[in-house]
This record gives structure tokens, C-alpha cells and sequence, in this order.
């Protein structure tokens, strides 16, 4: 799929002669010269960057000004670099986030209020 | 150490390196985004009297005059903090530490995230998102989409979307949650329309312009809005309508939407499914000023200023010595107000740093003037109070300088 708007009505041609590659989870795929890795990679139809770390939810460029950290990826094995930012450069390794494993945490038994905290502590001789 | 910093290369930033430069002042100015411009690259309107106003050609030749008298502009540097140091300012960025005499703030502004239920999926973005994609980067953020957020900044974003051939169904209002009254009233969204309608050629908003000014006429235009909504460059608004969900497993495929009542309240049981592959959120823009407030500048909050303004004079003085604002971090306004503040901001710092002050004087005069005849003539406008919301600033600024 090609998004490309190579022809504005008001803004006129772009050039679309100065292209190279780079590498989006092992994939090849082209850029323009001036992208930034979100906007190279939307252009191709990838909208997913990451999962959620816990939630496995996908995610994709929200803000593109820096802000929201919601197209976070790993750029040549620099994490939480911001695909809306940073410019693509020829032969770029890129990785998507990828969801991370749960701490041993028991959820379902964890306080609810600071009184179950407080009660929790005692019955487990801790505390003050 | 350099004289003057400024943060973000935008209308004002850029505006006020030249007028620094044109002083010999040694400056920097400094900006995350991969190239200089700042929101005016995006920008691309049809003025009343049929001009287009293009961001990328007044970018250019903001940076041609910037060139032409050797300014530093360095891209892709983020700022995390500035600290006051005993003759000025230590700035912390992810490209080293910098040590500057003054400091000039000009972040302008972000977008209020609006959440909507399902506005993480891939897909979902805010409508300056798709301005910068459409306009700068000049890829089609989708096939078919939806705005969600009826308002100036909206309004005339998705009219750039149209001009370059993106299909948008519609703009439609959020449906009403704790956090969005203002945007989910139809009341006050058309208030807001109101504002931009001269540059919409479609006669009900023409119409409009003079006559919605009114509050009464405000009332009675949303007691008549057409169901099928109103069209304002062929795209239908509609206000009586409110997206309710953003569905899709991996993407955006299509939003649920409902009915409403003219104040604001869901239409039971009238919900139904449009298929789109993106979602613009537009929940309005406010001030970019967490730097201030690391620097512990005081705040005042103006509502029609779009949030909470860092406390600053005409001269765009802040309280803290040596700290300077401009652009929409001082109040939501368009980038050609900016451009004025930025000149008037620049003029300060060079004034507080020469001894001989009196051309710099009568320059700083002028470029007040200048910042009040663009206001007075902006096209776009963000609020219809912004003066009374200046005022309310400059007079904070009196008594905590008293």
C-alpha cells in the first residue's frame, strides 16, 4: 500500500526520486528522505508499533509532537525512541514494542484501601 | 556562555532568533522536531481575500532570513530542564547542557487529549497528527475518516485534509463525559464555529459570522440545525450527533455513533455503526509552559488564553529574571501573532543586555504596535476575548513585580 500524497493542489509535487531502505521488525522497507520512522512506515500502511507492555493492546502514533510516548520503539537497540521524531536514516534497524513478561505480583490479593494496607502489614508482623 | 537560548524553532522562536541576530546577539535556538517550523509547517488556509496562507513558504522564508545573518538552529534537541545559575540559566537537553545569559521560552502549544472509548487503536490520532502527516510529511494518514471535536483548529485542519484528498465523513461532536462539557455541548461548540465562519464559503456559515455572534441566534441556529447536519466546504458538521466508541481488533475499523438532544443529552436507543479507518481527535489546544514551571514561573489559568499561562508583560517579561515568552505558550493564538510576540520578545532581550537602549527602545514600541494590529486582523481566531485575557495576565505581572 502506497499513502503517499506525491501531488497537493496547493503544495505541488514532492520529490520522491531520493528514497532508501531500512528495517522494521526484519522487514525491508523504503523511506523518503525527511520521514520520520512513523511517518516512512504509515506511508507503507504500518499503523502498529508496539503492544502494550502489559495488555498486549496495539498502539500506533497518537500526538506526533513527542508528547503522548505512544509510538515508543527500539531504534538500532536503543529503546523508547520516539518513531515520531526521529528522523530515518538509510539501513535504520527498527523494532516494534513487544509486550513484556507480569512480575510475580498476586493481583487478586493485593489492599484495596490503606486500612487493608495497614491490616495486612500487622498480620504479617510488619509495619510500625 | 551564550547570550540567549530559545526553545522551539516555531513563528515566535524563529522570529525572535532573527531580531536577536539582527543585534549581533549570540543565540541558539533549539527544537525537538526533526526540522525547524514548528506548527506553521502544517499550516495551509485560504485567507478572505483568497490568498493561501502556505506554513512551509513563510517557514522558508523565515529560515532564509534566519540564514542569511548565521543563526544556530539545531534540530532534534529535546530540553528536560532549565536551572537558574548565579549569571543566568544551565538549559539540560539530550544533546549536553547549555549556559546561556537569557532564556526565551517558545514552546507554543499541544493538543487537550480528548479520550474517547477505543482512541488507542492504531488509527486513532489527533488531528494535528494528521495535519503534520498530510502537510509536512505528505502521507494519507487512511482511506476514510471521522473528526471528532467540532472546532477552530478542527475546522480548518479538515479542510486541509480535504484539499489533499483525504476523504473524511464527518465532524461530530464526543459524547459527553466528565472531562469534555465544553466539547460535548452542542451550545458551546457552535459558539466556537462561530469564529472561523467568515473563512468557510458555504452560506450558512457566511451567513453565519455576522449573525452567530450573537448568543440568542447561537440558540436559536441549534434549535433548527438539520439533522443530515450543516456542510461547511461540503463536509457535513454534526452536531446533534456524538461518536460514542472507536471499534476495530488490530486498527481503527469503524465508530459507533448516537443521536442528541440540543443540550447535549444521548438520544436513546438511536446508536448505529460507520465504517472509517481513522479517528482525528480534536479536543482544542493549550499553552506548552511545563518549562516555565520547572523554573517556578507564576501562573495565572485564562480561560481565554486556552489554559494556564506562564505570568508575563506586554514586553514578554516573566517574573523571573532573565526569562522570556512567546507564541501560543503566552495564549492560543495564530502563528501570525506569534511572529509579532517573537519580535517584541527578541527586542526585550536585546534591550536587557545592551547598555545603549534608546533604538532599541523605539524598535520595541513599534513591534508592540505590530503585535496589536496583527491581533486586531487575525483571520483565524481562537477565542473572542483574548485582549480582556491578556489584560487579566499583564496585570498579575504588576503585582507580583510591585
Amino acid at each position: 500500500m502506497n499513502n503517499r500524497i506525491i501531488d497537493h493542489p496547493v503544495l505541488g509535487k514532492i520529490d520522491i526520486g531520493n528514497t532508501f531502505t531500512f528495517k522494521f521488525d526484519g522487514k525491508t522497507y523504503e523511506a523518503n528522505a525527511g520521514d520520520t520512522i512513523a511517518s516512512a512506515l504509515l506511508a507503507q500502511g504500518i499503523r502498529q508499533l508496539r503492544v502494550h507492555e502489559r495488555s498486549s493492546t496495539p498502539r500506533g502514533v497518537y500526538c506526533n509532537i513527542g508528547h503522548c510516548m505512544e509510538c515508543r520503539v527500539t531504534v538500532n537497540d536503543e529503546s523508547n525512541i520516539r518513531a515520531c521524531l526521529t528522523e530515518v536514516k538509510p539501513g535504520m534497524i527498527v523494532e516494534s514494542g513487544k509486550s513484556k513478561p507480569e512480575p510475580f505480583i498476586d493481583r487478586k490479593n493485593m489492599p484495596k484501601t490503606y486500612m487493608e494496607f495497614e491490616a495486612k502489614l500487622k498480620s504479617e508482623g510488619g509495619g510500625t | 556562555m551564550i547570550d540567549v537560548i530559545i526553545i522551539g524553532a516555531g513563528p515566535a522562536g524563529l522570529t525572535a532568533a532573527i531580531s536577536c541576530r539582527k543585534w549581533n546577539m549570540d543565540v541558539l535556538v533549539i527544537d525537538e522536531f526533526t526540522k525547524p517550523g514548528g506548527r506553521l509547517l502544517g499550516q495551509l488556509h485560504q485567507e478572505p481575500n483568497g490568498e493561501w496562507w502556505n506554513g512551509i513558504l513563510e517557514t522558508k522564508k523565515l529560515l532564509e532570513e534566519a540564514s542569511s545573518i548565521s543563526t544556530d538552529i539545531r534540530n532534534g534537541v529535546s530540553c528536560y530542564d532549565i536551572e537558574q545559575s548565579e549569571d543566568g540559566f544551565t538549559v539540560y537537553t539530550n544533546k549536553g547542557d547549555f549556559a546561556a545569559k537569557k532564556v526565551l521560552i517558545a514552546t507554543g502549544a499541544a493538543e487537550v487529549a480528548a479520550p474517547v472509548a477505543g482512541w488507542t487503536l492504531p488509527g486513532v490520532m489527533s488531528i494535528g497528527a494528521a495535519q503534520v502527516m498530510t502537510n509536512v510529511h505528505r502521507v494519507r494518514v487512511g482511506q476514510k475518516g471521522i473528526v471528532i471535536g467540532a472546532n477552530v483548529l478542527s475546522a480548518a485542519i479538515a479542510r486541509e485534509l480535504q484539499i489533499a484528498g483525504v476523504d473524511l465523513h464527518s465532524m461530530m461532536l464526543p459524547s459527553k463525559t466528565k472531562g469534555n462539557q465544553n466539547h460535548s455541548n452542542p451550545e458551546k461548540v457552535i459558539e466556537g464555529l462561530a469564529r472561523i465562519a467568515h473563512l468557510a464559503p458555504s452560506v450558512f456559515l457566511r451567513f453565519g459570522s455576522k449573525f452567530a455572534k450573537y448568543k440568542w441566534a447561537q440558540k436559536l441556529a441549534l434549535k433548527f440545525y438539520p439533522k443530515s447536519g450543516l456542510k461547511m466546504w461540503g463536509m457535513p458538521i454534526y452536531l446533534r450527533n456524538a461518536v460514542v466508541s472507536i471499534n476495530g481488533r488490530n486498527e481503527v475499523e469503524s465508530v459507533t455513533i448516537c443521536k442528541l438532544k440540543s443540550n447535549g443529552e444521548v438520544i436513546k436507543n438511536s446508536h448505529e455503526t460507520i465504517n472509517v479507518d481513522f479517528v482525528c481527535i480534536a479536543g482544542g489546544l493549550y499553552p506548552l509552559a511545563e518549562l516555565a514551571a520547572v523554573l517556578g514561573c507564576p501562573f495565572k489559568y485564562a480561560e481565554e488564553l486556552g489554559g494556564h499561562v506562564p505570568v508575563h508583560n506586554e514586553q514578554m517579561q516573566t517574573p523571573i529574571e532573565g526569562l522570556f515568552v512567546a507564541g501560543n505558550i503566552t495564549g492560543i493564538e495564530s502563528s501570525k501573532v506569534a511572529m509579532t510576540q517573537g519580535e517584541v520578545a527578541g527586542l526585550s532581550i536585546v534591550k536587557s543586555i545592551l547598555k545603549d537602549t534608546e533604538t532599541v527602545n523605539n524598535e520595541l514600541h513599534r513591534a508592540l504596535d505590530n503585535v496589536n494590529n496583527v491581533r486586531k486582523n487575525a483571520s483565524i481566531q481562537f477565542h473572542p476575548n483574548i485582549i480582556e485575557g491578556r489584560k487579566s495576565i499583564s496585570e498579575v505581572f504588576e503585582k507580583v513585580n510591585a
